[in-house]
């Protein structure tokens, strides 16, 4: 992979969130790479860090508590970490755009969609858009999303929740970004509704050739939409690899083999799942050694001291110490 | 089947309507016949709106039907009056799907999971009481050091077994589990549906299990009925409905779970087009009939009637009149 055709890369990423009380450690070292064009998906449970890492790219954490305390983000070949607020405002809804999760709220309850939609386009008017071509990119691109252009006087109550995704959506694309962020775009919606928009991101991703991370908890749409795989766990990627490195090959992370594990199979009945005992370690208090270590149920006695190195096998990596372990053997 | 069996559980033609403004009916739940035996796992599955949680609630009469029957051991409950209900409602129970708004928050966890013992005075004294409300702690594993904690300090996978322990401390025959899981990451998940499996094998529970996520109600369900605003579409057991679905809406919905498979990758969705219409005061024929592919003249004009196209597969489609 030569650096050119990376268009973000994120290295050594740590963010926390400090208050007077405690310090809260969100993100924890995560190295990444997009390529153009790619799809990553980032999977995890509630609390694994993936909003934040959203946050984070977008400089949207709140400014009192959120802070990155190493790393760096270079996206198209400028670090955005240490960009002055001026010029990351040019960046932010333009390059790099973000779906947030819940179309119920990330919408203006007071303005037109229509308005919505144009907002991005009026901050973002370096061309010099007139007004009418303005009115008419929101056209295009309430068309793009299946939503009738006559639609952009009705303000955000009147449409049902897929719709108001799609509004979400329109938003995030209407100045065409390279980069694409979707933080659990489907996660509020019906399955035959996610369905539709899943289709209509798919399709619009490789049409407009937009570069995306797919934030998710379902490995079953990560396995429907996305190159590239990362997950994970207690503000670390754990695992990396290519969709056929996660979905076909056997050796996983032990995490990755519980999430797994705990999904109901469609196709064959299993009289029991086998879930992952206990719960995600407080982001206050994390383990000394490996942050999966009290839930493994390979653990050994060098997880709980030493934090494992990632272990890497052509695109596949793994953070965990039994493939060290079985190499030297 | 040869002998004839009571189903714990039957409704007969049950119907719910909401007033809406003058004149306007909302049909949350338009006509359900279903039997559930003893032991048994009912799943309901269906879109936001579509009637399932008031169909789970109306049986419990924890909102009055409009109309039709609900058979307890073939008693009709529509007809009890409330002293008898609130004693009925022992042997009757749900869990709810918010586990973050389902509880007191000003009750401690053990509180929480007492009152129910306390106000039907199931056992003698308090103590007695506390007592099993421990030990039902237990049973549901959450640690006894939580006796005293509040619903906030606990996690969403925690609150839910309070719910799961308050339900089964009146030792029900019945509960509805209205989306129990659907708030929970997938290893939580994957740790409250063996739990609520372990549980109805001890204790010979009868489950109606409303959910949207059709690979949790075809791991827990042994019959499933899939619900269309306020309709039974289709009703069979799980392993025919996954093999065999019949009727278009659950073929769609069947296709369109995103599978963990990258082998599905290319694999063609059948997308159904639009979103679920009002319920409100409904136009005569299917449903369906506004979003499906293979709609007809005749499914505008005249709804289909729920039949039994193949030993035990309930169909209302117009497509399965002939034989298949």
């Amino acid at each position: 992979m030569s650096n050119a055709e990376k268009m973000l890369d994120i290295k050594d990423l740590s963010v926390v969130y400090k208050t007077d009380l405690e310090t809260v450690y969100a993100v924890n070292g995560v190295t990444l790479s997009l390529e153009k064009g790619a799809t990553l998906g980032l999977v995890g449970e509630t609390g694994a860090g993936k909003t934040t890492l959203a946050l984070t790219l977008m400089r949207l954490l709140p400014e009192r508590t959120g802070k990155v305390t190493s790393g760096s983000i270079t996206f198209e070949g400028e670090n955005i970490i240490d960009l002055p607020e001026a010029q990351m405002r040019k960046i932010r809804g333009d390059k790099i755009a973000m779906i947030f999760q819940d179309p119920m709220t990330s919408l203006n309850p007071v303005l037109t969609v229509g308005e919505q939609i144009a907002e991005a386009l009026l901050v973002h008017n370096e061309v010099g858009r007139s007004k009418e071509e303005i009115e008419a990119r929101v056209d295009e691109t309430l068309t793009l999303v299946g939503i009738p252009p006559a639609r952009k006087r009705e303000y955000p109550h009147q449409f049902s929740g897929g719709m108001r995704q799609r509004v979400v959506i329109a938003i995030a694309l209407s100045c065409e970004p390279d980069l694409l962020i979707a933080d659990e775009p489907t996660t509020a919606l019906d399955v035959t509704i996610q369905a539709q928009v899943l289709m209509m991101i798919r399709d619009l991703r490789d049409r407009l050739g937009t570069s995306m991370i797919m934030i998710t908890h379902d490995l079953g749409i990560v396995a429907q939409t996305c190159d590239n795989v990362a997950v994970m766990y207690a503000g670390e990627i754990i695992e990396l690899g290519t969709a056929e490195d996660i979905f076909a090959h056997t050796m996983h992370h032990p995490y990755t083999d519980g999430l797994f594990a705990s999904l109901p199979n469609l196709k064959s009945k299993t009289a029991r799942l086998q879930p992952i005992t206990g719960l995600m370690p407080d982001p206050t208090n994390l383990p000394k050694g490996c942050k999966f270590a009290p839930r493994c149920s390979r653990c050994m006695e060098i997880c709980k001291e030493v934090p494992p190195e990632v272990y890497t096998e052509g695109t596949h990596s793994i953070r965990c110490h039994l493939f060290h372990q079985s190499k030297e053997n | 089947m040869a002998e004839e069996r009571i189903p714990l559980i039957e409704t007969v033609d049950l119907k719910k309507y909401f007033k809406v403004g003058d004149n306007a009916l909302l049909h949350a739940v338009d006509g359900i016949n279903m039997k559930v035996y003893p032991g048994e796992t009912i799943g309901v599955v269906g879109e936001s709106g579509c009637g399932k949680s008031t169909l789970g609630r109306t049986i419990l009469r924890l909102i009055e039907p409009t109309s039709g029957q609900i058979l307890y051991n073939g008693d009709d409950i529509t007809q009890y009056n409330a002293r008898r209900m609130k004693k009925m409602r022992q042997e009757l129970q749900i869990i709810f799907q918010d586990p973050y708004a389902s509880l007191d928050p000003r009750k401690s966890v053990i509180e929480i999971i007492a009152e129910y013992m306390i106000i039907n005075k199931t056992l003698p004294t308090k103590r007695d009481i506390f007592n099993r409300a421990a030990h039902l702690m237990d049973v549901v594993g959450l640690a006894r050091r939580y006796a005293t904690a509040y619903p906030h300090e606990l996690d969403g996978g925690r609150r839910q077994r309070i719910g799961i322990a308050r339900a089964l401390s009146v030792n029900p025959k019945f509960i509805v589990c209205d989306e129990p899981v659907s708030a929970l990451d997938v290893s939580i998940q994957a740790q409250i549906l063996n739990l609520l499996m372990d549980l109805q094998d001890e204790m010979c529970l009868t489950y109606m299990f409303v959910t949207h996520d059709l690979s949790v109600v075809k791991h827990i369900s042994d019959n499933i009925m899939v619900m269309y605003l306020g309709q039974c579409l289709e009703l069979t057991s799980s392993d025919e409905l996954f093999e065999k679905p019949l009727h278009p809406y659950t073929q769609a919905l069947l296709s369109a779970i995103p599978e963990p498979d990258i082998s599905m990758r290319n694999k063609k969705i059948k997308v159904i087009k639009g979103e679920v219409v009002s319920p409100v005061n409904p136009k005569p024929g299917c449903r369906f009939a506004a979003r499906c592919e293979h709609c007809q003249e005749r499914c505008h004009q005249e709804a289909p009637e729920l039949k039994e196209v193949a030993p035990g597969h309930f169909v209302a489609c117009h497509l399965c009149d002939g034989p298949i």
